[in-house]
C-alpha cells in the first residue's frame, strides 16, 4: 500500500516488530549514556571520553540530551561509538553510567539484555536485573580521597566513570590524558586533579572489577585528519572567513555559543596585531527586536552583518525582516532551531522553524533559507551566506538546530572559501559619475535586483531614500497601484533568480530505487543509517538533501523520477512537505510526509521504520 | 509654510547652496512644528557646510518620521521601523563611525513604542543627533495621546489624559546621555544654535524639540477649540480637511519665561536657562527638569552635556577606516590561518 497522507482508503499496519533492529553492538559498535544531574560538571568527563575514542580512530559522535537549567535537573550524554561510520542518534544505549538517583530506576530499566550499568558503590542499589552486568565503583569515596576541595568534589567525582570505562572498554589511558590536556588548555593543576581521580578508578576497577560484558574499544583508522566540531563554531568560524563586520544579537539557548565562538575566533583572526583594532563590532543588543535593528541599519550602511537566534527570537525578529525583504537590505540571520511553539523546550531540537521563516513578515514576503547538514555546510554557508545576501540584497536566514549547533560533529577539515566575495550591485562614485545618476530600485538587468549605493558614497547622485513603505523605481513614495504592482513583480523576479543562486541539493540516486527520500539539516545521519537499513531489507532508496530554499530544478527533476518520494523532517506538521508541494504544485501527490517531533534527533532506525511501514 | 526660505545666495564653504540642502516637499500639515525643524536642519547643514554625502538621515515611524524626506536631498535616507530607528542607527554607525548621523524621531516614536531602544542607543552612546519632534500627540493616527501627553490634558479624541508624562529628557539623563537639550519648534535661532552643538557632539545627543500639532492638539474646554470645532464638527470626525494655521513662533531672552499660545488657545510656559546655567552637572540637570515639571514650565536651552563618556564605535575599538569600506584582504583572513586552526582540531 503506498502511502498517500490525504488518501481515505490508506490502511494503516502496525510497524513490524522484526522489521528492523539497530545493529548489533560488541566491539567499537555500541553506545554509552552517562545520567547525571545538569551542572555536576559532567561535560568534561564526557568530551574526554569522546575525545580519546575520536582520537582513537574511531568513528564517534555526542549528543547532549540537558534541561532547561542551571543545576539540578536530569541530563545525560550519549557517546555513539560506530566502527561502520554511523553518528545519528541510537534509541538504545547498551552501557548507561547511572549517577542520577533521581532517574536511576528509568536509565536501567532502560539497558538492553546483555547491556552494563556502572553506579555509585554508596547506593547500595538492590541489582535485580539478570539480564545486564552491573558495576559499582565508590564514588563519593574517590572523590572525597582525590584531595580536591568539598566544592570541586562532585565535579572530579565524574572522572571515577572516566577511569572505569577507560579500564574496562579499553580506552588508551595516554588519549585521555590528552583529551584532559586539551580540556584545560594546558593547565597542570586541574589536569593533575582530573587525570588521579581517573588513574584511581582505574586501579580501582582493575583490581576490584572482572569484566563480564563484550563491549570494547579497539584501535581504527578512520578519523585520520578529521575533526570534531559543533556547528555554532563551525558557522562562526565561517562567518569570520566570509568577513562579517557587524553582529548583533541578545542570548538565547541554542544560539548563545554561535556568537561565543565568533567573538573567540574574531578577537585571534580579526584583530590588528598592531594596532589592537577589530575590523569587526560585536553587540550585545537590549532585545531581539533591537538585534535585528542593528543587523538592517548596519547593512544598509554597508556593513557583512548577522545575527544568530532561535525560535522566540526570530519571532521578535520578524518586523525587521519583513522591513529588509522589502527594502532589499542584505543580512545574515541563523536560527539555531530548538523546540516550539511559544517557549517551547529550549534545549531539544526541532526543526520547527521552517515555514514560518520561509515566510516571515506580514504581507507577502518570501525568504531564502540554507539548510546546513554538517559541520562542513555550516562553516561555507558562515560566509557564503553573505556573498548570497548582498547579491541579492536580501536577508538570508541559515536555518541550523540545536543538534548540529551544540552537539560535537565530527567532519573533514574545513575547505577555504573557493571564490572570493561578492559584495553584489554597488555603484561606486565613480560609476555614478558615468552613469550620471541611479535609480534604485530599476530592474537594469533583468534580473530583479537594482543597483544600490553605500551611505558615504562621495558623490551627490549616491544618495537614495530607503524605507518599508510604498516605493517605485526611484525610490520615491507612492500609493500608485501600478507602481506597487511593478515592485511586488520585480521582487517575485528576485525569487525566482535566487533559485539559480542557491546552494544546489546533493542527489544520490540508486540504481534500480523506486522510492525518494528528500530531507535536510541535521536529519542527514539518521538517513544515512536508514538508507542502510533499508538497503538491508532490500528496499532500495534515492536521496536529495536539500541545502537550500526556494527550490531549484534539480528537486523537480529528482520528484519527477520518483512514484513515491518521502519527506523527513523533524517537527510535527511536516513543514518542509508542505512547502515542496507549493514548489512542485503538479507533483505534490507524490510527497508522502515522514515527520516526528519529540526533542530528540531523529534516529536511523525509526526513519527507516516509518518508510518501510509505508512502503509494505 | 516653514520650509520657506530666502532665495539662495551663493555658496557655503564647500561650495553647495542652500538648496542643495533640501529635501522633496513637505506633506505635512500647513503650520506644523515639524517643518520648520526641517527648515531649521537645512539652515545649519548649510551653514556649517556638512558635506551631506558623509551623512546619513534616519527616522521610526510618525508624522515626525517622514520629515528626512523633506531636508537633504544628497544624504542617504533611511525610514525605518516605529520605534526601531535606535537600532538601526546603532548598526549603521557601527558599520561607518566616520558619517555623521541625523535620527528623527516623535514622542510616540521615542517615548512609547522605541523606549526601551531609545534609552539602550543613549546607554552605549551611539554617534547620532537624536531628535524628538514631541507634539504629545498621535498625528498619523488621528489624535491618540502619546506618552508625553500632560496629565490632565485634553484632547478632542482621546478625551482626558490621566497618566503622568514621560519627560524623554530626564530619561536621557537617567541614561547618562551626554547631551540632552530642549528647545522650542518655532523658537529658530535656539533651535539652531542646539542643532550645531549638537552636531559638533561626539556621542548621543537627544534634542527634545517642543513641535505644535495643527490638527490634532486641539483642547477640549478651550474656548476656540470649542468653537472652531464646534463650527467644523464634521470635518473634524473624519479629518479631510485641515485648515491652515499660522505657525507659531517665539523669540525670548535667556534667563526669561515666556507663555506660547498653541494652535488649540491653550498655553505652555518655556524658560530659557539662562547663562548661568552649569550644563555639567547631572545631578542639577535633574533637579532642574524635575522642578520645572512641577511648575508645568518646559526648561528650554542645553540642559546637560559630557562629552568624557566613551562613543560606541571607539568602545568596540573599531579602525579609523569604516568597517563597511575595509578591502577583502582585511575581512577575510589567509587560507594558512584556516590550516593551521584545522591542524590544531585534528
Amino acid at each position: 500500500m503506498v502511502g498517500n497522507a490525504m488518501s481515505t482508503t490508506h490502511v494503516r499496519r502496525a510497524p513490524l516488530p522484526t522489521d528492523i533492529d539497530e545493529s548489533p553492538s560488541g566491539i567499537n559498535n555500541f553506545t554509552i549514556v552517562a545520567a547525571t544531574v545538569n551542572g555536576s560538571g559532567s561535560q568534561t568527563a564526557n568530551q574526554c571520553l569522546l575525545r580519546a575514542i575520536f582520537k582513537m580512530g574511531i568513528p564517534a559522535s555526542g549528543k547532549n540530551i540537558f534541561p532547561s537549567n542551571i543545576q539540578g535537573l536530569p541530563t545525560w550524554f550519549s557517546i555513539r561509538v560506530s566502527r561502520d561510520g554511523f553518528i545519528a542518534r541510537r534509541e538504545t544505549a547498551e552501557i548507561v553510567v547511572a549517577l542520577n538517583r533521581q532517574t536511576a530506576a528509568d536509565d536501567i530499566a532502560g539497558v538492553p539484555p546483555g547491556g552494563v550499568v556502572i553506579y555509585p558503590t554508596e547506593w547500595k542499589l538492590s541489582e535485580d536485573r539478570d539480564d545486564i552486568t552491573y558495576y559499582s565503583l565508590p564514588v563519593q569515596q574517590m572523590a572525597k580521597d582525590s584531595g580536591a576541595n568539598a566544592d570541586l568534589r562532585p565535579y572530579v567525582a565524574n572522572m571515577v566513570y572516566v577511569g572505569a570505562l577507560t579500564e574496562l572498554l579499553g580506552i588508551d589511558v595516554e588519549e585521555i590524558k590528552a583529551a584532559l590536556a586539551d580540556h584545560f588548555q594546558g593547565k597542570q593543576k586541574p589536569i593533575d586533579l582530573n587525570f588521579g581521580v581517573v588513574q584511581a578508578a582505574i586501579d580501582y576497577t582493575r583490581a576490584n572489577i572482572t569484566k563480564r560484558d563484550p563491549f570494547r574499544i579497539e584501535r581504527m583508522s578512520e578519523t585520520a585528519g578529521k575533526i570534531m566540531m559543533t556547528g555554532n563554531s563551525a558557522g562562526a568560524l565561517g562567518a569570520v572567513f566570509g568577513g562579517f563586520t557587524v553582529a548583533a544579537w541578545y542570548p538565547i539557548t541554542p544560539s548563545t555559543s554561535l556568537v561565543d565562538a565568533l567573538s573567540d575566533y574574531a578577537k585571534e583572526l580579526r584583530t590588528d596585531p598592531g594596532t589592537k583594532e577589530h575590523s569587526y563590532a560585536i553587540v550585545q543588543a537590549e532585545d531581539e527586536i533591537a538585534a535585528a535593528g542593528m543587523v538592517v541599519g548596519a547593512g544598509w550602511a554597508g556593513a557583512r552583518a548577522m545575527t544568530s537566534t532561535s525560535g522566540p527570537g526570530l519571532s521578535l525578529m520578524t518586523e525587521y525582516a519583513g522591513f529588509a525583504y522589502f527594502a532589499e537590505v542584505p543580512a545574515v540571520i541563523w536560527d539555531i532551531m530548538r523546540m516550539g511553539p511559544s517557549t517551547g523546550l529550549p534545549t531539544r531540537v526541532s526543526q520547527g522553524d521552517v515555514l514560518m521563516a520561509y515566510y516571515l513578515g506580514h504581507g507577502d514576503t518570501r525568504h531564502v533559507l540554507l539548510f546546513p547538514a554538517s559541520m562542513e555546510d555550516c562553516f561555507e554557508f558562515g560566509w557564503r551566506a553573505f556573498d548570497l545576501a548582498e547579491r541579492l540584497q536580501t536577508p538570508i536566514f541559515v536555518l541550523s538546530d540545536l543538534d548540529l549547533g551544540m552537539n560535537l560533529w565530527m567532519s573533514e577539515p574545513f575547505t577555504y572559501p573557493d571564490q572570493p566575495m561578492d559584495r553584489g550591485k554597488v555603484l561606486s562614485a565613480e560609476e555614478l559619475r558615468r552613469l550620471g545618476g541611479f535609480n534604485r530600485y530599476e530592474d537594469v538587468d533583468g534580473d530583479g535586483i537594482g543597483y544600490r549605493t553605500i551611505p558615504g558614497t562621495p558623490d551627490a547622485r549616491a544618495a537614495y531614500f530607503t524605507r518599508g513603505s510604498g516605493h517605485n523605481a526611484f525610490a520615491q513614495y507612492t500609493e500608485r497601484p501600478d507602481e506597487w504592482e511593478a515592485n511586488l513583480e520585480r521582487l517575485a523576479r528576485k525569487f525566482a533568480y535566487a533559485r539559480t543562486l542557491v546552494p544546489k541539493p546533493v542527489v544520490d540516486e540508486v540504481r534500480g530505487a523506486k522510492i525518494g527520500i528528500i530531507a535536510y539539516g541535521s536529519t542527514e545521519p539518521g538517513i544515512e543509517e536508514a538508507r542502510s537499513m533499508l538497503a538491508d531489507q532490500g528496499v532500495k532508496t534515492s536521496y536529495l538533501r536539500l541545502r537550500a530554499l526556494p527550490t531549484t530544478g534539480e528537486f523537480n527533476e529528482f520528484v519527477a523520477r520518483y512514484p513515491r518520494v518521502y519527506v523527513v523532517e523533524n517537527n510535527f506538521d511536516a513543514q518542509m512537505h508542505k512547502i515542496l508541494q507549493t514548489e512542485a504544485p503538479e507533483q505534490a501527490a507524490r510527497l508522502i510526509p515522514i515527520a516526528k517531533c519529540d526533542g530528540l534527533p531523529l534516529t536511523g532506525r525509526w526513519i527507516a521504520r516509518s518508510i518501510l511501514e509505508k512502503e509494505l | 509654510m516653514a520650509i520657506q526660505e530666502p532665495p539662495a545666495q551663493g555658496v557655503n564653504l564647500i561650495g553647495l547652496t542652500r538648496n542643495d540642502y533640501k529635501g522633496r516637499p513637505s506633506t505635512l500639515c500647513k503650520g506644523c512644528g515639524h517643518d520648520s525643524i526641517s527648515a531649521r536642519i537645512i539652515s545649519v547643514a548649510y551653514d556649517l557646510a556638512i558635506d551631506p554625502t558623509q551623512l546619513i538621515k534616519l527616522s521610526g515611524i510618525g508624522c515626525s518620521s517622514k520629515t528626512p524626506a523633506y531636508f537633504l536631498n544628497q544624504s542617504h535616507g533611511f525610514n525605518g521601523l516605529h520605534g526601531r530607528m535606535p537600532s538601526m542607527a546603532t548598526g549603521a554607525t557601527l558599520a561607518n563611525c566616520s558619517l555623521s548621523a541625523i535620527g528623527i524621531s516623535g514622542d510616540g516614536d521615542t517615548g512609547s513604542i522605541g523606549m526601551g531602544q531609545f534609552k539602550h542607543m543613549v546607554r552605549r552612546n551611539v554617534p547620532v543627533v537624536y531628535i524628538i519632534e514631541n507634539n504629545g500627540v498621535y498625528g498619523l493616527t488621528k489624535g491618540q495621546f502619546s506618552a508625553t501627553a500632560d496629565e490632565g490634558q485634553q484632547l478632542k479624541y482621546a478625551g482626558l489624559n490621566e497618566l503622568p508624562a514621560i519627560d524623554v529628557c530626564l530619561e536621557a539623563l537617567v541614561a547618562d546621555c551626554g547631551f540632552v537639550a530642549r528647545s522650542f519648534a518655532g523658537d529658530p535661532r535656539q533651535v539652531e544654535a542646539l542643532l550645531k552643538a549638537a552636531l559638533s557632539h561626539r556621542g548621543t545627543a537627544v534634542l527634545d524639540i517642543i513641535s505644535p500639532c495643527v490638527s490634532f492638539n486641539d483642547h477640549e474646554d478651550s474656548t476656540k477649540s470649542y468653537a472652531w470645532g464646534k463650527a467644523h464638527e464634521e470635518i473634524i470626525s473624519d479629518f479631510t480637511f485641515i485648515p491652515a494655521r499660522e505657525e507659531i513662533t517665539v523669540d525670548y531672552e535667556a534667563g526669561t519665561s515666556v507663555d506660547v499660545a498653541m494652535h488649540d488657545g491653550s498655553h505652555i510656559r518655556l524658560k530659557k536657562l539662562d547663562n548661568n546655567y552649569d550644563p555639567t552637572d547631572r545631578f542639577s540637570a535633574m533637579r532642574l527638569l524635575e522642578d520645572a515639571h512641577i511648575k508645568q514650565e518646559f526648561i528650554t536651552g542645553l540642559i546637560y552635556i559630557n562629552e568624557q563618556r566613551p562613543t560606541l564605535p571607539e568602545l568596540e575599538r573599531l579602525p579609523e577606516a569604516p568597517l563597511a569600506q575595509l578591502p577583502a584582504e582585511r575581512l577575510r583572513p589567509s587560507r594558512e590561518a584556516l590550516d593551521a586552526l584545522m591542524r590544531k582540531m585534528m
